[in-house]
């Protein structure tokens, strides 16, 4: 590690407690529905003993901090909660490829692809 | 407080949700990579009949339930019974069970405002909020400016929020975890000694909770 930078502090890029940032923007937004999906499918595969929020987080972590900027909170969240399940022998890449697949054909709106 | 918009009873008013945000646009934009993977997890767990949409269906409305005026009720009691308010300094998860709100198995902690203290509550590491008393969190709750600087610069930031707090009075921040939340006991406005529990609790904002606000004055 001859060639670590003079300023890495060894913190990853989530542990951003006390470091520099702009101002707090106010920000509100509700909820959409597939939103609500996503906190709904976190909870409760994690109250069957599926994953932990630990788990949840350590999938977020390791997207890093790209992701972080990239995808919207949700975003993020179901792309660790699907990491996790298939972690957990729930069900496998290849079935997970051919349903999106699936998925994608019905329409363009999440509403007639999702009904 | 500019940003606060929760300046009418129960929380809700005209184009806001119950949980107190502005409704987003929803069903009728072009399907995301991320919907796309959202529908297909959901279905593959129903199929498998490790879940149901029953129960998905459940679990939202639950969630939906949950909003600050939850943890108003809370607030309101303390301020009006003062063994409650002690029962809830001491275990805020018991206390706050009491009154038929279930924290499951996170450990709920309450910090009391007082005149010589000002607490606020932060996840500097994520996104953990006391979601079973205020609904979801706020976006700017999990913004990078919000959690890297009000452990650093709380006055600073509670300005930006439109609180001033006088110098003599110590500010202290909690940093939440997953298994440790914190929610903020604001002090008892004054002029409100006439006041009933229920006529108290609407002067509780989520954000007087949070620690970014006041509750609101008579």
């Amino acid at each position: 590690m001859s060639d670590t930078p003079k300023d890495f502090d060894g913190r990853r890029w989530h542990d951003m407690g006390g470091q520099p940032a702009g101002p707090v923007k106010p920000a509100e937004h509700d909820f959409a529905l597939w939103e609500k999906r996503v906190d709904a499918l976190q909870v409760l595969m994690s109250s069957k003993g599926y994953f932990t929020v630990d788990g949840l987080r350590r999938a977020l972590e390791d997207m890093g901090e790209d992701a972080y900027e990239k995808y919207s909170y949700y975003e993020r969240w179901i792309a660790a909660v699907n990491q996790n399940l298939i972690e957990a022998g729930l069900y496998t890449l290849e079935e997970l490829g051919a349903k999106m697949g699936e998925v994608k054909t019905r329409g363009g709106t999440y509403g007639d692809a999702s009904a | 407080m500019p940003h606060d918009h929760h300046d009418h009873d129960h929380f809700h008013h005209d184009g806001m949700s119950p949980s107190g945000h502005p409704y987003r646009a929803d069903n009728d934009t072009p399907l995301t990579y991320w919907q796309t993977m959202e529908i297909a997890v959901r279905e593959i767990l129903i199929e498998k009949g490790i879940t149901t949409p029953e129960e998905i269906a459940r679990q939202i409305d639950e969630m939906d339930a949950r909003s600050p005026a939850n943890g108003a009720a809370v607030v309101a009691r303390a301020w009006v019974d003062p063994a409650f308010k002690t029962r809830l300094l001491d275990d805020a998860s018991a206390a706050s069970a009491e009154m038929g709100f279930d924290i499951g198995g996170l450990r709920l902690i309450a910090v009391e405002n007082t005149d010589e203290v000002h607490n606020m509550i932060v996840c500097t590491l994520c996104s953990c909020y006391p979601r079973n008393l205020l609904g979801l969190p706020p976006d700017w709750y999990k913004t990078r400016a919000y959690r890297s600087r009000a452990v650093k610069e709380p006055r600073k930031v509670l300005e930006e929020f439109g609180v001033t707090i006088p110098d003599q009075v110590k500010i202290r921040v909690h940093d939440s975890t997953a298994d440790m939340r914190y929610i903020v006991l604001p002090a008892r406005p004054a002029g409100t000694g006439s006041m009933g529990e229920a006529e108290l609790a609407r002067l509780v904002t989520r954000d007087s909770m949070i620690g970014t606000g006041l509750p609101k004055t008579p």
